[in-house]
């Protein structure tokens, strides 16, 4: 029997906003997997996000959804996850949003390691201002504001939170689809501040300006450069190459924020 | 029993007042002369189960205090100027989507850095119009330690019952002076807190104005599922660019304060009944004009003082009745003419209108208000 999504889906919200070939509808088809799979009760689960397509995901899911401004996902997530820490907290949001505007707050969720779980749908552009370069964006390629390539260097997402004190850290691909659910609902069952990075495409304003002639080659793009973590353990760094791991990237057990707030709440009361 | 009373300075009083008023959570970034706000929250909230944190950054802080409130918290954040410039969008997405939440500005003087422990009331305009967007603000500047306890309690009870951010617009001599401040017991001030919807959660909509001009706020975690937005929305929740709903939320937003004002406006007025000349101030400011007053009262000139303590909304009617009445408004301000715009604006060349405007990080003394009295009169 197929999937029942709509059982997370608010009644009447779809159809998206995504454009056709846009891989956020199959990261929230693995986000709802997900959830599923962790038995989340949604009146207990609240979904952030900032601005920019992949931030209209929220919206989507019958769950406690707050958009909020350009960047902030991480810290509004913080104050509600610090405020209930019962509740289950999960932030929703692209590249740019989250590493540039927001990339204070995403190194600093990570170092707190705080326990929410934060998907980077990193489609390495700007889609919804219309194809500006974001920190993810490959240097050289083509966007609205590099017309002559792009000059900045990237970001590797996935050792910016490693690096930043994140405590579950993977990695996905939106060609991978059946691994986006596993990679995310591991993510939510971490304590901890967990963050999944899915490499996703953007058809419309990355792929015609950078040669890519359908969302087909923007998917078998996924599909060439992403390596399972075991397979790359038997690769030479010359077959690495242009690649990307996939799976689990890091983990690691380290006292989790809210939980070390309760130590301090009975210190004050003295205990 | 006798009550508590403790010596503290305002910021201190401030903190004392929030714990009051019910808060338990603080979020925010540390910037002089707001920090003991921040200080006394960060001991005293844990003491009752409340939380404390201090963001990496002033718009993290604001986030955080927004994403708490969310979940029913009452919740607080304490700045000065440049911090209040950062927080000034999430301010906007406080006012359109209707949260809860009390913002302290400890002005200082100058812009930027400028005189980071020298005191000002510069940030006035910006407590009106520093967010973008229309939208309705209220701000509230008390002149004591004790007021500001008790105005930090109401700041508290405002956002609740109006649904929206409220600023506490003290300056630094406010702040940091010290005073005795007596506790007021448990149930002595008004504690006010946010109404809970009533509805089936299947049938709850966080902006149905059929609940009224301010529909009941869900907290996150309580049953009730629904989305929250800085778009422009539909009573559900829901992002539209439809221009009726758009137009009816964004007035609705504002009625709900220009409707109310009986309710938020508060001022003092003091020797007003005959008063001549009158003193518009507001803030440790009213301190000198108090004295001004009596001193010119001794000289037999009929001098009165009008003291905002809401000066968001402004007092638009009141000032325009004294405007009437007197031969001249005098507005002694610790910047170079912001709330004195207001004053001119409502008195529409009633009376003469004149400004004494000090930004050198010293205080504004009665003799130099005197001295302008006796010069306009």
């Amino acid at each position: 029997m197929a999937y029942d999504y709509e059982k997370s889906i608010r009644p009447g919200k779809l159809p998206h906003i995504w454009c056709p070939g846009c891989g956020h509808g199959i990261v929230m088809k693995g986000l709802i997997r997900a959830m599923d799979a962790c038995e989340l009760d949604l009146k207990n689960t609240a979904v952030v996000s900032g601005i920019g397509c992949a931030s209209r995901l929220p919206g989507y899911l019958d769950a406690c959804t707050l958009h909020t401004a350009h960047g902030r996902a991480a810290a509004f997530a913080t104050g509600v996850k610090m405020a209930k820490p019962e509740m289950t907290v999960l932030v929703v949001g692209g590249d740019g949003d989250g590493t540039a505007i927001g990339g204070n707050h995403f190194i600093h969720a990570c170092r707190r390691n705080i326990d929410i779980t934060y998907i980077v749908m990193n489609n390495s552009i700007y889609g919804m201002t219309g194809g500006q370069f974001s920190p993810c964006t490959p240097t050289g390629a083509m966007a609205s504001t590099t017309p002559y390539g792009n000059p900045d260097p990237t970001f590797d997402i996935s050792k910016l939170a490693i690096g930043a004190g994140a405590t579950f850290v993977a990695r996905g691909t939106a060609f991978h689809a059946t691994q986006i659910d596993k990679l995310i609902a591991e993510g939510i069952r971490h304590k901890g501040t967990a963050v999944i990075e899915i490499l996703d495409d953007c058809p419309t304003t990355y792929g015609r300006r950078n040669k890519f002639r359908s969302v087909v080659d923007m998917m078998k793009r996924l599909k060439d450069i992403a390596v399972p973590v075991a397979a790359a353990a038997k690769m030479t760094p010359e077959q690495l190459e242009g690649k990307v791991l996939t799976g689990v990237l890091f983990k690691e057990e380290r006292p989790e924020y809210t939980e070390q707030y309760t130590q301090v709440i009975a210190k004050a009361q003295g205990a | 029993m006798a009550k508590k009373v403790a010596l503290m300075q305002g910021n201190e009083a401030c903190a004392h007042g929030a714990l009051y008023a019910g808060c338990n959570f603080f979020a925010g970034y540390p910037i002089t002369p707001s920090t003991e706000v921040a200080e006394v929250l960060s001991n005293e909230l844990p003491k009752v189960g409340g939380k404390f944190i201090q963001m990496e950054d002033e718009i993290a802080a604001t986030a955080a205090l927004i994403g708490a409130a969310l979940t029913g918290a009452k919740a607080l954040d304490a700045t000065s100027g440049p911090g209040m410039s950062l927080k000034q969008e999430l301010l906007g997405y406080a006012c359109i989507a209707e949260i809860p939440c009390v913002i302290v500005n400890v002005q200082r003087g100058g812009p930027s850095t400028g005189m980071p422990t020298g005191p000002s009331q510069s940030d006035m305009q910006q407590a009106m119009w520093g967010t973008h967007g229309d939208h309705a603000a209220i701000a509230l500047s008390p002149a004591s330690c004790q007021e500001i306890f008790e105005e930090t309690v109401r700041a508290f009870n405002l956002a609740e019952k109006y649904r929206m951010p409220v600023q506490l617009q003290l300056d630094e001599i406010c702040a940091h002076m010290r005073e005795p401040v007596t506790f007021p017991e448990p149930g002595e001030l008004e504690v006010i807190d946010r109404e809970a919807p009533t509805v089936a959660p299947e049938d709850y909509k966080p902006y149905d104005d059929s609940q009224g001009q301010i529909p009941p706020l869900a907290s996150f975690g309580s049953g009730y599922r629904y989305h929250v937005t800085g778009l422009n929305k539909a009573a559900d929740g829901f992002p539209t660019t439809k221009a009726e709903l758009v137009d009816a939320e964004e007035r609705r937003q504002i009625a709900k304060v220009m409707d109310n004002l009986d309710d938020i406006l508060k001022n003092e007025e003091y020797q007003l009944e005959d008063a001549e000349v009158v003193l518009f101030a507001y803030g440790s400011t009213s301190r000198s004009a108090r004295y001004a007053v009596n001193e010119l009262r001794k000289e037999g000139i009929k001098a009165g003082m009008f003291r905002p303590i809401t000066v968001w909304p402004f007092p638009e009617q009141r000032v325009a009745e004294l405007a009437d009445q007197a031969k001249a408004i005098i507005c002694p301000e610790m910047n170079l003419g912001q709330m004195v715009r207001e004053v001119e604006r409502v008195a529409k060349g009633a009376c003469i209108v004149s400004h004494i405007g000090r930004v050198d990080g010293e205080p504004i003394n009665p003799g130099q208000i005197i001295d302008r009295v006796k010069e306009v009169l």
